[in-house]
This record gives C-alpha cells, sequence and structure tokens, in this order.
C-alpha cells in the first residue's frame, strides 16, 4: 500500500489489512479488540478513505521524492527500537511486569466487583470508565472538527458571497 | 526458541518502519494518513502481545479455564483504535478542505504555491 500510486487500490489494501490485523488479534486471546479492528478499522476508516478519495483524485501525481533520507531515517529509528527491546521479556512470559501489576487484580476480582465476567467490558466501563469518558470526548471533538472543516465554514464563505452580492 | 522471544517486537518494530517511511516519503497527502495508520498498528502489535501469557485464553471468565492473558492492553488498544479514527477522520477532513483551497493534494505542489 505504500508504493502503490493508486489511491483507491491503496485504501483497499489498508481495508483488507486491518481485517487480518482482527485475525490477528483473536489469535492473540484480544477477542474484544479483534471486533473493534474489524467494525471501526476494516469497516469505517475504508469508508471515510473512499470518501476523502472521491473528493480528492484517486491517483497520486508524484513518485516519492529523495527516498533515501526517509529510508535511512526508518531504519536508525527501527535499530535503535531494536536495541531497546532486548531488555524487555520475552513474548508470552507469565512472569513479565506487565502480568504483575493491576491485571491479576482485575481477573480474580473482576467479575464479584463488577458482576461482568468480561474481564475486558469490566475495565472498560468500570474501573477505567474515566478513560472511556475522555475517549467520547475525543470522538466528539473529532466529529465537531470535522463539521467545521467540512460543513460551517463552507455555508459562511456562502453567506458572504451572498452579503457582497446584496450589496452589490 | 531463544533467539525467537522477542520476534513479536520486531515485527512490530518492521511495520513502524514502513509507516515512517510512508508518512515521511511520500508527497500525496492521502498517502501520508495511509501511513500513520500502518505506524499506529504497530503499537497496537506491541501493546496487544504484552498482554498475551504463555496457554492463556481471552479474559471472560468461565470455569473451564485458569490462565488468562492480560485484559488491561486490549482495555488501552480499544480506546486507541476508536481515537485512531477519530484523528484519521480530522486528517481527512484537513485533505479535502487543502484540496478545497489549493486544488491538490501534493505537498510539493501546495509548498509550490505558497512560495508564491
Amino acid at each position: 500500500m505504500v508504493s502503490l500510486r493508486n489511491l483507491l487500490a491503496a485504501a483497499l489494501v489498508l481495508g483488507i489489512y486491518s481485517l487480518v490485523m482482527a485475525a490477528l488479534w483473536v489469535v492473540l486471546d484480544a477477542v474484544d479488540v479483534a471486533f473493534t479492528e474489524a467494525a471501526v478499522g476494516a469497516g469505517v476508516t475504508t469508508v471515510f478513505m473512499l470518501l476523502a478519495i472521491a473528493a480528492t483524485g484517486r491517483h497520486e501525481k508524484i513518485a516519492h521524492r529523495r527516498p533515501w533520507l526517509p529510508i535511512l531515517i526508518s531504519l536508525a529509528v527501527g535499530g535503535l527500537l531494536v536495541y531497546g527491546t532486548l531488555d524487555l521479556p520475552a513474548f508470552g512470559d507469565p512472569e513479565a511486569p506487565a502480568q504483575q501489576h493491576v491485571g491479576p487484580h482485575y481477573i480474580e476480582q473482576g467479575e464479584a466487583e463488577t458482576g461482568v465476567p468480561n474481564i475486558v467490558t469490566a475495565v472498560l466501563a468500570s474501573y477505567r470508565g474515566f478513560d472511556t469518558l475522555g475517549e467520547v470526548t475525543v470522538i466528539f471533538t473529532a466529529g465537531i472538527g470535522v463539521l467545521l472543516m467540512l460543513g460551517i465554514i463552507r455555508r459562511r464563505r456562502h453567506a458572504a458571497d451572498d452579503d457582497a452580492r446584496d450589496r452589490e | 526458541m531463544e533467539a525467537l522471544s522477542h520476534v513479536n517486537y520486531w515485527a512490530a518494530i518492521v511495520l513502524a518502519m514502513i509507516g515512517l517511511y510512508a508518512v515521511i516519503a511520500p508527497s500525496n497527502l492521502i498517502k501520508k494518513l495511509i501511513g500513520l495508520g500502518i505506524f499506529q498498528s504497530a503499537i497496537f502489535l506491541i501493546y496487544i502481545t504484552a498482554g498475551k501469557v504463555e496457554g492463556g485464553t481471552a479474559p471472560i471468565i468461565d470455569a473451564g479455564h485458569a490462565v488468562y492473558s492480560n485484559p488491561l492492553p486490549h482495555v488501552l488498544i480499544l480506546t486507541a483504535i476508536v481515537v485512531a479514527v477519530s484523528t484519521l477522520a480530522v486528517g481527512l477532513a484537513l485533505t479535502v478542505a487543502i484540496k478545497r483551497d489549493y486544488g491538490t493534494v501534493e505537498e510539493d505542489e501546495i509548498d509550490e504555491q505558497d512560495r508564491r
């Protein structure tokens, strides 16, 4: 999808990629994340992408200029990150610090404290409810921003045109 | 097996590198947003694999299972996916607005028009 010049194809490949990631989340035990990825990542994102491409044109005009600098930056960042992973716990390690903190409390006490057997739902709606409130705030702000940029500004401009015409 | 114990992080890093390249190199703004999406999915992969426990199952309490993967990263990434779509929507709206005002979504052409 990075090298495709046809943006429509790139958007569709992004949707397929998202669906593959959803399957990967199921394999990694994150079934709730898989739901969200399939619905929001593969579904809504693709629709947004297609709408935007319909409004802006489906062909990328210019080939990637000076590709060596971006490649060099990516490799440098990647190398640093690989160096950083050497101290991290192994994949699937039950003794990893991430598995020792609040996770066990949620799993052991979650059902008794919230009455929900799905721990992800319990954490989302109860233990970290304020996070979800913040998330809703972000969606609201993004929605207002999109409306401002696409709808209301255009209407104002028309209104200004009308005023100019009235003055004539 | 020891050599492959960090392969999950490295897979995520490769995705992050592709995403970073796709944000910097293309001139087309939509292409950059696609790169941003790839980069974000790399971060999701790091979080979800960090929560995976060997032999664990999905964190839904059930009498038949004793070992569960960590639910906390799942919750954080659930939120992050929705936030990612919100930021993408704002980015695409900006792109459409730029197309309306400049008549192009290629960064080079926008720069050229600004210099005039």
